[in-house]
């Protein structure tokens, strides 16, 4: 990390098991705040699960433990006292397949605000209309409100994902695989706006596609069975990583 | 684990290697032409260059391939970076040989006011030094190329008493004026070729340790 840059989300000696098996070890990096920060590594690295620590979604999986410290804008969100909720409004989440609520364009960005208690009218169409234009889709679907959000393409569904995200006003976006279910037109416009939506907000992405990591971080953990092999700008992981497991998996010479 | 992006990261190898010893060839002719009067050597040199100029350009074609479909990353990048570059050099080592080629011609019916050994000299340093460099590329082995380099300032240090000794030829007798400005050039051509091997070298510690270095 840069020394001018602000940590908003520190994690130290992180640890996560599931029942007998520890999925991630040892995890220690900070991630700046308005930057993005892209987790690569094979399938089972432990990756996507340490994204869902970030948020505390592990918690809905049975028989998972957690040790070591993961620290929110200076809060440690496993301590007892955290209101998963408000954290989880904090922290929005993006998943690799769209999954719009079955009602309309209105009713799935406004879910959110209405769930933390927003009935004002005016100010639920304020938030929609925000929502929509933060996440590139505004003009395209700003004429049909009213109709079904299952009835868009699956790229504009994921913008309208990410706006359902950006709707209860989070500091912090993780992306688990945005863009894998999406064609390059849709993937490109996702890209476009990461990159918009870092000067507002932090931004964490689990991504399968180094090309992608490549384009849109700013900087890039390397995961591989459960611990983190290299972690730096994403120009130096990529021009001149510093362990040979991170150049091996960046060139595909891995496994 | 990519098997045809290392096949086709050999081919590529293989190709520059290739490309390199025709240059070798080329510099070797064009200075035993000089040294034997022979012309026959001397046309084929300068006869031949757009021999080298198709292959530097396949090279090259290679390498914008390689990029566009492979998308290379760390030290794939360099290579193939740094080879395009390498061959671009080697072209011009080429081009220099053929020059010298071409006053090997012009000075072929005089005799030469004394018989040349430094430029010969030069000329067996400037081939070896890309035989070696190319070494060091095949190895990657970045000591060798740093030492291949350091072989250039030989080369300078000959260049400079060429010019000192054929300097005096000139005061002396005006008549050598037109031969000897001739092998001042040949001499400065040893040189700049000399300096293109230096940058061959400069660019295979780069693909190597990813450290670029200017020596």
């Amino acid at each position: 990390m840069m020394e001018n840059e602000t940590k908003t989300i520190e994690i130290k000696d992180l640890d996560f098991y599931y029942g007998d098996f520890q999925a991630l070890e040892n995890v220690t990096f900070d991630i700046p705040e308005n930057k993005v920060t892209a987790l690569i590594g094979p399938s089972g690295c432990g990756k996507s699960t340490f994204l869902r620590t970030i948020n505390r979604m592990n918690d809905l999986i049975d028989g998972t433990r957690v040790d070591g410290d993961v620290i929110v804008e200076g809060d440690d969100i496993y301590k007892d006292e955290i209101d998963v909720v408000e954290l989880r409004k904090e922290v929005g989440m993006v998943f690799q397949e769209p999954n719009p609520f079955p009602k309309s364009i209105y009713d799935n960005i406004a879910y959110g605000p209405r769930a933390h208690g927003i009935t004002d009218t005016e100010k639920l169409d304020e938030i929609v209309e925000n929502s929509l234009k933060h996440a590139a889709l505004w003009d395209e679907v700003d004429d049909r409100l009213d109709q079904s959000a299952i009835g868009i393409s699956g790229g504009q569904q994921q913008r309208l994902c990410i706006a359902r995200a950006l709707a209860v006003d989070p500091d912090i976006l993780l992306m688990d695989e945005p863009t894998s279910a999406l064609d390059p037109v849709a993937t490109a416009k996702i890209e476009d706006l990461i990159d918009d939506l870092k000067e507002e907000y932090t931004i964490v992405i689990v991504t399968h596609s180094m090309q992608q990591a490549a384009r849109i971080s700013d900087y890039t953990a390397f995961f591989l069975m459960g611990e983190v092999i290299e972690h730096g700008p994403t120009q130096k992981i990529f021009e001149k990583p510093e362990n040979q497991k991170t150049e091996d998996y960046i060139t595909g010479r891995f496994g | 684990m990519r098997k045809s992006f290392e096949h086709q990261l050999e081919d590529l190898n293989q190709d520059l290697l290739k490309l390199g010893s025709m240059v070798e060839e080329r510099i070797h002719k064009a200075i035993t032409a000089l040294k034997n009067k022979n012309d026959e050597l001397a046309q084929q040199v300068v006869e031949n260059d757009d021999e080298i100029d198709d292959y530097q350009m396949e090279i090259e074609q290679e390498c914008i391939n390689l990029t566009a479909l492979q998308q290379p990353v760390a030290k794939d990048l360099r290579r193939i970076n740094m080879v395009s570059k390498m061959a671009t050099d080697l072209e011009r080592i080429a081009d220099l040989a053929q020059n010298i080629a071409e006053i090997a011609l012009e000075l072929s019916a005089s005799d030469y006011v004394k018989p040349l050994v430094d430029l010969p000299k030069m000329g067996e340093i400037a081939q070896e030094m890309i035989h070696d460099a190319l070494d060091a590329f095949v190895n990657s082995n970045a000591d060798k190329a740093k030492e291949v380099a350091q072989r250039d300032s030989k080369i300078n240090d000959l260049d400079e008493q060429i010019l000192r000794e054929l300097l005096t030829y000139m005061v002396e007798d005006p008549k050598t004026v037109q031969q000897s400005n001739d092998l001042i050039f040949v001499s400065r051509y040893l040189e700049r070729i000399g300096d293109h091997v230096t940058n061959i070298c400069e660019d295979i510690v780069y693909i190597i340790t990813a450290e670029r270095v200017s020596y």
